[in-house]
């Protein structure tokens, strides 16, 4: 089938072609690794900024308020006015902490979503590195965060921070587990790791679809599993801000707080990006095994957007979880992933290999 | 110097710097987080090597996993105020000699050896290959080890559920 999805690797293949043209290939790399790392990093802050100014307003719609209105057209100016102010605030250096250490873990926890988001597809040829082990790869990556959070709460000498970091390290720890779990539930249904290869082998359908009762109860459990491992609420027991103020960044002030605040916003879009990608179809358009003509239609949307509406539809149901469920306590926290999810993770496992087996899957 | 080369310098500097600073710190938490930098820099290396796999488990298992481990020990059970002692001359000047005769004996053997300058062609083994040599028994298989981690792993397991399961009040 000749599919009408417009290929965006034509610009960049021919951008390679004329850089590789005129420089050496040092040259040709190094340029290319600058310019995608400047986009990603314009990426980074332009999605972070709106995706506090969509909290917010979603926040406001589940409160029937209106949220921020009074900043340009709808308030859509506010977050870049709240941006401003966050930069031009004291940096308070703390008497007693580990300075090099309080330093560096905002960087760290930056650092860990920032390479996660190189190796998400966007859109058809618009993906960064296409590594063969693509899925392993971002769970890796985004890994390394929790080494940040823990440093925060501990180099700021502060038995808020320290228990708020504890809290978050014995929370993503063990939560990740089920994340990685139910990504193994698609990852057998798709025969691969790499994410290009997974969003050409829904182009029949969707994987939450296709794989029918296990892959939707993977994505239920991915939902969970992801909101907690963002420490978002109701899982926002390490910056519960009515028992530890605000938790391992109680003492960061200004644009470090910033950090936090972004890579904290950043690791939820990763984490919907995920979620869109894995289970349902990434940038591939909502196709139909068998409709021929049905298929076609769908193709003239450009694959960006249905990348950037499913993604937006995962955000929205995590930011809905925040702002209707109540915080749990640690304990419910850990019950519910090692009592609850993990067992129905590893069953789902073998469900799902089952029925790949017996080839019960569209 | 082709990018390769640059990207192995710097690297293999970061590795180096951070490897001592990781046994000099006189602090336990920098330490960790020294020996965090070393690690990703070596599945730096990995990467470079385009062996993305072992980068990868590098980083989940050892960064991800095990510094995580190493630091909330740290977390649990030290002070941020507390600092190691100094140590004595002695002890400096004899770990020095130590470390001195490894590496000597190590670059004499690395010089010695004469590595051949063959080009082998970089096979970059994907996870189905992986996975599928984890559970063979044939030639390149791995599953009597395979199977032996798994014991071991499970015998571990239950060892800590044992040790930390609570005694039914009577």
């Amino acid at each position: 089938m000749k599919s009408n999805i417009f290929d965006l690797s034509v610009y960049t293949s021919s951008f390679d072609h004329l850089l590789m043209e005129n420089f050496s290939p040092f040259w040709a790399v190094a340029i290319e690794m600058v310019l995608i790392g400047v986009a990603i990093l314009a990426f980074y802050a332009v999605v972070g900024l709106y995706l506090v100014y969509a909290e917010r307003k979603v926040c406001a719609f589940m409160q029937c308020r209106v949220g921020p209105n009074r900043v340009g057209p709808y308030g859509f100016f506010q977050t870049i006015a709240d941006l401003i102010k966050l930069l031009m605030k004291e940096l308070i250096p703390i008497k007693n902490a580990d300075k090099l250490l309080f330093n560096i873990a905002p960087f760290i926890v930056i650092i860990a979503s920032f390479m996660a988001i190189a190796a998400i597809p966007f859109a058809k040829g618009l993906h960064a590195i296409d590594f063969n082990i693509g899925i392993f790869y971002i769970m890796a990556v985004s890994s390394m965060g929790v080494v940040g959070i823990l440093i925060a709460g501990w180099a700021s000498n502060n038995k808020y921070s320290m228990i708020g970091a504890m809290r978050s390290g014995a929370q993503i720890v063990s939560y990740e587990l089920s994340v990685g779990l139910s990504l193994v539930t698609i990852v057998i249904l798709a025969g691969s790791l790499q994410l290009s290869t997974i969003v050409e082998a829904q182009s029949n359908g969707w994987f939450i679809f296709t794989g029918h009762i296990p892959a939707v109860i993977a994505f239920v459990v991915f939902l969970v599993a992801a909101t907690a491992e963002t420490n978002r609420g109701p899982f926002d027991l390490a910056e519960a801000e009515s028992e530890l103020t605000a938790g391992f960044h109680t003492e960061y002030s200004g644009i470090k707080f910033a950090f936090f605040f972004l890579a904290e916003y950043m690791n939820m879009f990763i984490v919907a990006s995920i979620a869109a990608t894995i289970f349902l179809g990434g940038w591939m358009p909502l196709h139909i095994g068998g409709w021929e003509g049905f298929n076609n239609i769908m193709d003239y949307i450009p694959s960006a957007l249905w990348y950037i509406g499913k993604t937006a539809f995962v955000i929205f149901i995590m930011m809905w979880f925040k702002w209707t469920f109540p915080r749990l306590r640690i304990d419910q926290l850990l019950t519910l992933e090692w009592k609850y999810l993990l067992p129905i993770n590893l069953v789902n496992i073998m469900i799902m290999a089952f029925v790949v087996l017996m080839g019960w899957h569209f | 110097m082709s990018i390769h080369e640059l990207m192995f310098y710097v690297f293999s500097g970061m590795i180096l710097l951070f490897s001592v600073l990781t046994v000099t710190s006189r602090r336990i938490l920098r330490a960790a987080v020294y020996l965090l930098f070393v690690l990703v820099s070596t599945a730096g290396i990995y990467f470079m090597l385009n062996y993305q796999f072992l980068a990868a488990v590098q980083l989940t298992l050892y960064a991800g996993g095990i510094v995580v481990l190493i630091i909330f020990s740290i977390l649990l059970t030290s002070h941020i105020s507390q600092k190691f002692e100094p140590i004595g001359i002695k002890k400096m000047v004899f770990s020095a000699l130590a470390v001195a005769a490894g590496a000597v004996l190590t670059i004499m053997t690395v010089v010695g050896y004469g590595f051949d300058s063959t080009v082998i062609t970089s096979e970059n083994p994907d996870m189905e290959t992986i996975g599928l040599s984890l559970l063979s028994y044939g030639k390149n298989g791995y599953v009597l080890p395979f199977e032996v981690i798994s014991i071991l792993l499970l015998a571990a397991m239950v060892a800590s559920i044992v040790i930390a399961k609570k005694e039914k009040s009577q």
